[in-house]
């Protein structure tokens, strides 16, 4: 009788442990009253440098296959990407392009936390080659719930950034 | 290393004596992890099954689907997906538990190394498919799961396009994801079904069913956990906000809040650094193992040798030496523990041999029979009295030392399968002691797996090779003892040696070999 009532106690035990940490403690990654804003898009900056015409003589050094009129570096330039919140800078980065030989698209993924509330947000990125300012800006004044996740995306064939 | 295994080993043994007095040595559940595992994983595979034939793939419907399955269905859906999600996380808990053991037991050393590696990336795989199995169910926890899982992995360099962007916004989000995680939570169960299929491949006998009186126990709990607490949705996933707070599965999420805590890199890095850890353990010392080896001359290819190995690491293969017999044993030396149950099972391997050399047809490379034979001898003349006894226990048995007295002495043996049953025979009828007491690991738990079970069935003529009739039992005394059990194992020894007083004097039968005489057949 003491062993079945043993065995009772284990096995309820075991299912005890199994159910409620199957689902239990919560955990609370963020504060309720917060609200995020998310920035995530991939875009490929400029080639590092222009094309350019290859001469005759250089030409003529290369097998039949190879020669190609102009020569057309791969590398692109990072991106230059800056996010204000209410005039205060929030992120600023340069973002690489992805692939061995930094061809490839550069990715930014990053999350602002705030409280609820209205925002002016402005975006900015450079990904062109030139020293100074920006090839795309927003500017926008947002008011978020707590809770609510606000997407800023990138397309460039649509005029660049948006809030989704 | 080896402190924190004595630790963890005693440690075990105290809950293993507590759960052999509630539950019984057969059916004492920390005898059956991997069993129990395989009960788990068909648990999860038949209620999965089931579940997939109602389940709908789209964003909205996926949700809607389980919703059903839970509700409207709840007989039969709704059980099945608690048992589905319960018996996963039995899994996990009987799993780690059996990686636990079997490293503070130091079960994974030597060739065992293995089986350990392949229940490495068992581990690896199990979660897999728990995480994809939330993921599907698109409520609030799938929802972190996929946002989180997918922000980890797009921490790695390896992917062109961010994975999190699928869950950015429910415009970016496609159903036809959810047709790829749902292929992937079939596909990785069935490639795991394989893995676990390697990692008992080195093991003869392998225990993938637990008792039935077990299984059936631990169904019912988990089917009255699903009735009781049945398993439910978190609310419908939605994108446009922030799920800040989820009742976790701690089974298989623990390391989502080090996600929060640290980059998605350093807990890359950590995984891979506790993964690579695990990996090297069977490495940690080196061991050296004493392999078996076959002497062809005294080998008839009886293949009781291939049929008691408890790793596969004994064949038979068609006879190279000319002489009359079918077959030979070969030892796979990669498998090979060293545990010398084989010479237990030879039927060569019997100190009565005079007219030639004793050497067996398999013998452990250090500690050859003809050894052994010597040691009886040896250490019978130090012993006085008229109830002498001989100890036979395993080197991963408990410390015997404070048993030794002018009456009694100890072997130590690889395991206890080692001893071949004609010894029990030469010691008692040749009067080299009155009694000998066999012990080793704890009963139902024998360290090389079938040592202690293959010696009681050849001392209860179960199993060949027998122990002769001639040999009076009661002479003879089992106590498998864990290292938890020493103040028992005096006690067994106490109340043995009295038996022994109470019964006539053994009348020793033919010449006990002359040491002297095994002395120069060893040299």
């Amino acid at each position: 009788m003491l062993k079945l009532a043993g065995q009772l106690a284990a096995f309820a035990l075991f299912a005890l442990a199994v159910g409620y940490f199957s689902a239990s403690p919560q955990y609370n990654y963020m504060a309720a009253d917060k609200a995020l804003i998310k920035m995530n898009f991939s875009h490929a900056g400029q080639p590092t440098q222009a094309c350019r015409k290859v001469t005759q003589a250089e030409l003529d050094q290369l097998a039949p296959n190879m020669r190609k009129p102009m020569d057309c570096p791969r590398e692109r330039v990072a991106l230059l990407v800056e996010v204000k919140i209410n005039g205060e800078s929030k992120f600023k980065r340069a973002v690489p392009p992805s692939g061995i030989a930094r061809d490839g698209a550069a990715t930014v993924y990053e999350k602002f936390e705030l409280a609820e509330g209205t925002y002016a947000v402005s975006v900015a990125m450079r990904d062109s080659r030139r020293e100074q300012g920006y090839d795309y800006i927003m500017q926008k004044e947002v008011s978020i719930e707590a809770g609510q996740v606000l997407v800023i995306d990138f397309e460039a064939e649509t005029g660049g950034f948006k809030f989704l | 290393m080896q402190a924190v295994k004595r630790i963890g080993r005693y440690a075990f043994e105290r809950f293993e004596s507590l759960f052999d007095t509630i539950f019984g040595v057969q059916h004492n559940p920390l005898y059956h992890l991997g069993a129990l595992g395989w009960f788990f994983y068909w648990i999860v595979a038949v209620s999965g099954i089931y579940l997939y034939i109602f389940f709908d793939t789209g964003v909205h419907q996926a949700y809607e689907s389980v919703e059903y399955l839970t509700y409207t269905q709840w007989y039969a859906g709704g059980i099945a997906r608690s048992l589905h999600r319960y018996a996963s996380d039995a899994l996990i808990i009987v799993m780690l538990l059996h990686l636990l053991r079997e490293f503070m037991m130091d079960r994974l050393r030597g060739p065992r190394w293995f089986s350990w590696v392949i229940g490495i990336a068992i581990l690896w795989l199990v979660f897999a498919c728990g995480i994809t199995g939330y993921w599907i169910v698109w409520d609030k926890l799938a929802q972190y799961v996929a946002i989180a899982s997918s922000e980890w992995l797009d921490s790695l360099p390896l992917f062109g396009q961010s994975i999190a962007r699928n869950f950015l916004h429910d415009s970016t989000l496609s159903g036809r994801f959810f047709s790829l995680m749902v292929f992937i939570h079939i596909a990785v169960p069935l490639i795991l079904l394989f893995i676990l299929w390697v990692h008992i491949q080195r093991m003869t006998q392998a225990d993938v069913n637990p008792p039935k009186a077990l299984a059936l126990s631990v169904f019912a709990a988990l089917l009255v956990l699903s009735l009781i607490y049945p398993a439910e949705s978190q609310g419908p996933a939605d994108l446009s906000r922030v799920t800040s707070s989820v009742g976790l599965d701690w089974f298989y999420m623990a390391v989502y809040p080090l996600i929060d805590l640290f980059s998605g890199l350093t807990v890359w890095a950590m995984a891979g650094l506790a993964t690579v850890l695990l990996f090297i353990l069977p490495w940690i010392p080196r061991k050296k193992t004493s392999l078996a080896v076959v002497d062809l001359e005294n080998c008839n290819g009886c293949s009781r040798c291939a049929l008691d190995c408890p790793f596969s690491a004994i064949a038979m293969r068609p006879r190279s030496d000319g002489s009359p017999f079918a077959q030979e044993a070969v030892v796979l030396s990669s498998k090979c523990v060293g545990c010398g149950i084989c010479v237990g099972a030879c039927p060569t391997a019997t100190p009565f041999r005079r007219h030639s050399a004793l050497i067996a047809g398999i013998e452990l490379s250090d500690h050859p029979v003809m050894q052994l034979r010597q040691q009886v001898m040896q250490t019978s003349e130090g012993l006085t009295g008229s109830t002498r006894i001989l100890i036979f226990n395993c080197a991963t048995g408990p410390d015997l030392g404070a048993l030794r007295d002018n009456a009694t002495a100890v072997l130590t043996l690889s395991c206890i399968g080692q001893l071949p049953p004609p010894f029990l025979d030469f010691i008692i009828t040749r009067g080299f002691a009155e009694g000998v007491l066999l012990t080793g690991c704890r009963e139902g738990d024998c360290h090389y797996r079938l040592g202690s079970r293959w010696s009681k069935q050849r001392i209860a003529r179960e199993r060949d090779p027998y122990l002769r009739e001639r040999v009076p039992r009661e002479r003879l005394e089992i106590f498998w003892a864990g290292v938890d059990q020493s103040s028992e194992l005096s006690s067994r020894l106490r109340a043995f040696r009295q038996r022994l007083a109470q019964l006539d004097p053994v009348r020793a039968k033919g010449r006990p070999p002359d040491p002297t005489e095994a002395a120069a057949e060893n040299a």
